[in-house]
């Protein structure tokens, strides 16, 4: 008897049929895709993307020379050059992310005890020269100003969790 | 002078305007088949397929030709030029040219021979050549296993068409595709406005076997194994860029269009609408042939979104294994029941 009904079943093609109005009812479903460059998926706020660096609200940088993230840093993407500034206090010279090199695992920030480098939201900062891609902290500092609403709310939304 | 005129240049004239008639709507009908398919496939994914050229992606194969006409053609180092550019010319040509015998109307065909059926055969028999010299010609050996593969596929399985094929002839008792259509106007069970369609008598295991053979036939899915990328990169066209690959994703899809028209003019009527009685029948032939061919690429593309790919243990088990005896069981069932009962067809005039 199962004999029968297995070969009646692969006679009439059940499997098969079966298979083919699945996807035929998915053909009505409503659809996954998002319409990208028009519509934007969510983002948690401890999503890593580009890197900047942050200022305190008197517009003093954050960033001390402690190099801990250039330390920490894995893919060795981070040079930073210090000397002590005019009234004393201890600053870059130069702060570089090689992000050709950057592996985005967030070392950095997690290593940071000021929260002066910060990986941002913004991951539409592609290029079309390698050349763009070498930060220097000029354009870090800019990144930090233009994102600074972002980055705070992302760092407040993540502190409960810390 | 005017003899001359009347005789080979007025003639030629119509011929190639007719010629023109068929081959640009076919043409278009394949640039937008490349679309239905992204859309179909699309749609089964929960994706959205192309939406961005034009309204709906509309424009998007006229995007892609222009794209793939722009490219560089690559001729490898080692490949045999001439061969290399003449196969996918040949598998195109071959695509368009057995479209001469397909009656897309009562009437409506481009040459009305008695060997029609013979003759689609022949010319579909033919297409495992440009995929061959395809294979051989680039010199590279994925594109010789896909085409090793291909060639033992098609021969397979048009073992069993030739059988589907004889099963609708005894019914028929014509080869020409015209025949074979009008044989199908009369009605069912005697009620007259009923399709007298093949599919709808003992003929429907046949026009699945035609069908899943047609898939075989064509290299789609599930029996695409030809070009099966996980193993064989692009199978026989690895080598192939810019337009000469277009002409055999062109000549691939004109293929489909053309199986599909087989089908429907062996087992689904052809030009013959579904119920013989007024609001269906005021529908022009050619418009429902056109729906029919449409229906079954459906097919094709439903197949696709619906099933995993063959083995090729797989393929030639059930080309030989269960294709080929069940067609021959069933050709001698038919022919049998014709012959004691006789219901034999007369021979059409």
């Amino acid at each position: 008897m199962a004999l029968l009904d297995r070969s009646a079943r692969s006679l009439l093609l059940a499997e098969m049929l079966s298979g083919m109005s699945l996807t035929f009812r998915y053909m009505f479903r409503p659809k996954a895709t998002l319409n990208y460059p028009y519509e934007k998926g969510h983002l948690s706020p401890r999503f890593r993307g580009e890197h900047a660096l942050r200022r305190y609200p008197n517009g003093e940088e954050r960033c001390i020379a402690c190099k801990l993230c250039e330390a920490i840093c894995p893919a060795l993407a981070i040079t930073i050059e210090a000397e002590p500034r005019a009234d004393g206090s201890r600053r870059t010279t130069r702060y570089d992310i090689d992000m050709t090199k950057c592996i985005y695992c967030g070392f950095c920030q997690e290593a940071c005890p000021v929260d002066a480098i910060v990986e941002g939201p913004n991951f539409e900062f592609a290029a079309e020269t390698r050349e763009e891609l070498f930060y220097n902290k000029e354009k870090l500092l800019d990144n930090g100003d233009r994102w600074e609403a972002e980055l705070a709310g992302n760092l407040t939304a993540d502190a409960p969790y810390r | 002078m005017a003899e001359l005129l009347h005789v080979y240049v007025l003639p030629t004239v119509i011929i190639v305007a007719e010629i023109i008639a068929i081959i640009v709507p076919l043409l278009v009908a394949v640039a937008y088949l490349t679309y239905a398919e992204r859309k179909v496939l699309a749609l089964m994914q929960l994706r959205k397929g192309p939406n961005v050229v034009g309204w709906f992606g509309l424009l998007q194969p006229l995007a892609d030709g222009l794209k793939l006409l722009t490219k560089e053609t690559i001729i490898p180092a080692g490949a045999n030029r001439v061969l290399f550019v003449a196969a996918p010319m040949l598998t195109f040509v071959l695509a368009l040219i057995a479209w001469a015998v397909i009656p897309i109307g009562d009437g409506v065909v481009l040459s009305n021979i008695n060997v029609g059926i013979l003759y689609l055969f022949a010319i579909s028999s033919l297409g495992v050549y440009g995929i061959i010299v395809a294979g051989w010609a680039s010199n590279s050996k994925y594109a010789f296993l896909g085409a090793l593969r291909s060639a033992a596929q098609m021969v397979s399985y048009e073992v069993s068409i030739g059988f589907v094929i004889i099963t609708v002839l005894v019914c028929v008792g014509s080869l020409n595709l015209s025949d074979i259509v009008r044989a199908q106007a009369g009605g069912w069970f005697g009620i007259p406005w009923l399709p007298g369609w093949f599919v709808f008598t003992p003929l429907l295991p046949m026009f699945v076997i035609f069908f899943i053979s047609g898939l075989a036939e064509t290299n789609r899915s599930p029996f695409d194994l030809v070009e099966g990328e996980s193993e064989l990169v692009g199978g026989y066209f690895v080598e192939y860029s810019s337009m000469v690959f277009a002409l055999f994703y062109l000549g691939e899809y004109a293929n489909m269009i053309l199986i599909s028209a087989t089908t429907s003019i062996l087992f689904l009527g052809g030009w013959l609408p579904p119920l013989n009685i007024p609001p269906f029948t005021w529908v022009p032939g050619p418009i429902w042939f056109a729906l029919k061919v449409a229906f079954l690429l459906f097919m094709f593309l439903w197949v696709r979104a619906t099933f995993p790919r063959f083995r090729y243990d797989q393929l030639m088990r059930l080309g030989w294994k269960v294709f080929l005896p069940f067609s021959l069981l069933w050709v001698v069932l038919i022919a049998g029941g014709l012959v004691a009962f006789g219901w034999l067809p007369e021979r059409p005039v």
